[in-house]
């Protein structure tokens, strides 16, 4: 048991003296064998608590009280620091069978203790908590990956079932949401793409420009920056760039909106959550990830051919047409391609995660937090598998 | 009687406004030390505001609020700060925090701005959450437990640190009648013993009939302050037909929601 802060320990008559004397607790046995607790001075929580040893040893004293009584004559204020040290000598007392008198007490703590002892103590309120074996802990694991995974695949299946009726005209969510969507993850996201994609062609033709000029080969500065952009960092940047703003911000207002018991509202009255809140998200992204490579790769370009024509003292028109030379129709369909599945996965682990978050502020961000780490290894993986098959198909 | 106690807060010809839109203004009252003040009125007609100002959430367009011999509206943050910490505010959600434990959400504040030890935060946590009757529920997450019950555990922490003003944002919305009056009871009880001045927003005319000492009628027509007094005074001498007809729930044959 930690001991108070305020260790003091007055003297019986010694606290009358003074009662602007903080808290103090003294005792004092009668002849009866009663042990007398005087409470003196101002309580005060902000203070702490004095100690209550000298109680604990009057109880364990030869020959042990028979009762325990309270005297407050000294007594200047009391708060809850109070009631907590009558919570403990209550609790001692109880421990040894004796029997405490609190009419000695305030009026008000009187009550104040009958409150808190009104509603018994929820016994049954929970195991306190175990930590389970390793080989347990192994197959929980394995059983929430299991679960997280079919629930994905569950969640792309309910939205593939959402987009048939958007095919056969006749959707149900509103036009106005899906331009809200749109406007959120295209126009708005173009700054950042700007930023990024024109620094990573800075990059990419500045590293190739220091390596190429050792074989005076730098007019290929411009096939290297096109290669890399068009085919892949256009398309993985602004998807990386997509999952932390658009996906990530899908997941909170999903999530927000479970909390809120919004979803639930959707579910009641009838109207699908599916079509109404993941398919004008996915429609939207389907559709601008496609522009937003595009956009990437030309920023790209641009970013290569900053460092050609400022470093490598390059024409810019050399350098276009290098650019045109390295790729062509099937590259710049390769990216968009990828950019378009890229934004369905996007989408889709925004929806999914926020979709089925929990309930409170906590989950929220765990959810934001999920679904762009979700996002970014479906899009790395994806890439992968795209490498191969370019690879196995000759593009 | 109560105008024999000193006065508390006081809120002097106070204007509160959203931008150009004037929600209430000329507000000016008093508040005595351990009195049970409710703010009513219709629903939108700026009680949760008022109590915005009064925590200074809100600042007021014209108007101060008075904490005994200081003025909170024109205090630094520094000079506000241990006014609040004599606060104890409990809001219309419970807004406990989701991330801790209901014993962490009752020791936070001691934790802080107390010297005990972490066992003494314990226990102390124990003794609040009793005192609301939720002992043995200290270790259950806010979302383990039911709307009433996250209400009851938000007044243990509001009351952790032993207020002395208890500020409570419709104390019944969501609870049965039953839990409602015990919850008056609570505040009835914990202001008997702890001499707090609890300040509470609401509309339950069961509440505000049994409990109150005195209150103010926020008039959502004139944008103004209608009324003030004991509302069973109130009831029994209406100064204007919009405080008869909230206290008879809109019946003229003068029947009041009965205190229950």
């Amino acid at each position: 048991m930690a001991v108070g802060n305020h260790d003091v320990l007055t003297e019986v008559g010694a606290s009358s003296r003074d009662s602007r004397k903080s808290a103090a607790i003294d005792v004092e046995v009668g002849t009866d064998r009663t042990l007398r607790i005087h409470l003196a001075g101002r309580w005060n929580l902000a203070e702490g608590l004095p100690s209550t040893r000298i109680v604990e040893k009057a109880l364990e004293g030869s020959p042990p009280p028979r009762a325990v009584t309270f005297e407050t004559a000294n007594l200047v204020s009391w708060d809850s620091s109070a009631l907590l040290v009558l919570e403990r000598i209550g609790r001692l007392c109880r421990g040894r069978g004796l029997p405490v008198e609190l009419a000695g007490l305030p009026e008000g703590a009187h009550r104040l203790l009958a409150l808190a002892d009104a509603v018994p103590e929820k016994r049954d309120a929970r195991p306190p908590g175990t930590r389970p074996p390793w080989l347990a802990r192994v197959g929980q694991t394995a059983t929430a990956a299991w679960r997280g995974a079919r629930e994905a695949t569950a969640f792309l299946g309910e939205t593939t079932l959402a987009f048939a009726p958007l095919l056969r005209g006749r959707a149900t969510f509103r036009a106005r949401d899906l331009a809200l969507v749109v406007q959120e993850c295209g126009p708005q996201a173009l700054p950042i793409v700007t930023l990024i994609n024109f620094l990573v062609g800075l990059i990419i033709a500045f590293v190739g420009a220091v390596e190429l000029l050792k074989f005076g080969a730098t007019i290929y500065v411009a096939d290297l920056v096109a290669i890399a952009t068009v085919r892949e960092l256009g398309c993985i940047m602004t998807g990386i760039i997509m999952a932390g703003r658009t996906g990530s911000g899908f997941a909170a207002q999903l999530g927000t909106m479970n909390v809120n018991q919004e979803i639930e509202a959707f579910v009641t009255m009838g109207v699908p959550p599916m079509d109404f809140l993941v398919l004008p998200r996915m429609l939207a992204l389907c559709l601008m990830m496609p522009l937003l490579c595009l956009y990437a790769d030309l920023i790209g370009i641009l970013g290569g051919a900053t460092v050609a024509v400022g470093m490598l003292a390059q024409s810019p028109t050399q350098y276009w047409l290098e650019t045109q030379h390295a790729i062509g129709f099937t590259s710049i369909g390769l990216g968009v391609g990828k950019g378009i599945v890229f934004g369905v996965l996007i989408a889709l682990a925004g929806c999914l995660r926020g979709m089925k978050s929990g309930r409170d502020a906590a989950a929220v961000g765990q959810a934001a937090t999920s679904a762009v780490v979700l996002a970014i290894v479906w899009i790395i993986a994806t890439d992968g598998i795209f490498a191969v098959i370019c690879n196995v198909v000759g593009i | 009687m109560a105008d024999e106690r000193p006065v508390h807060i006081r809120v002097k010809d106070l204007t509160m406004a959203y931008g150009d839109y004037v929600v209430m203004r000329d507000l000016d009252f008093a508040i005595h030390r351990g009195e049970i003040f409710f703010i009513m009125g219709g629903s939108g007609c700026g009680k949760s505001t008022l109590l915005r100002h009064l925590i200074g959430l809100n600042e007021p367009a014209r108007g101060e609020v008075w904490y005994g011999d200081v003025n909170f509206t024109a205090a630094s943050d520094e000079e506000r700060e241990p006014i609040r910490r004599r606060f104890g505010i409990l809001f219309q959600s419970g807004a406990l925090w989701s991330s801790m434990t209901l014993a962490e959400n009752v020791g936070l504040p001691l934790e802080q701005f107390t010297p005990l030890a972490p066992a003494e935060i314990g226990e102390a946590a124990t003794l609040k959450l009793s005192l609301v009757g939720l002992r043995g529920f200290e270790d259950y997450f806010p979302s383990e437990i039911s709307g009433g019950m996250q209400k009851r555990a938000g007044l243990a922490r509001a009351m952790a640190l032993d207020p002395e003003v208890l500020f409570f944002d419709e104390p019944s919305a969501g609870l049965d009648p039953v839990s409602s009056r015990l919850l008056d009871e609570l505040i009835l009880s914990l202001r008997d013993s702890l001499g707090a001045t609890v300040i509470i927003v609401s509309h339950e005319l069961p509440s505000i009939l049994s409990i109150a000492d005195d209150c103010v009628f926020l008039d959502t027509d004139t944008r103004t302050m209608s009324a003030r007094g004991n509302p069973r005074e109130l009831l029994a001498h209406p100064p204007n037909p919009n405080v008869h007809r909230f206290l008879t729930r809109g019946r003229s044959d003068g029947e009041a929601g009965s205190p229950s």
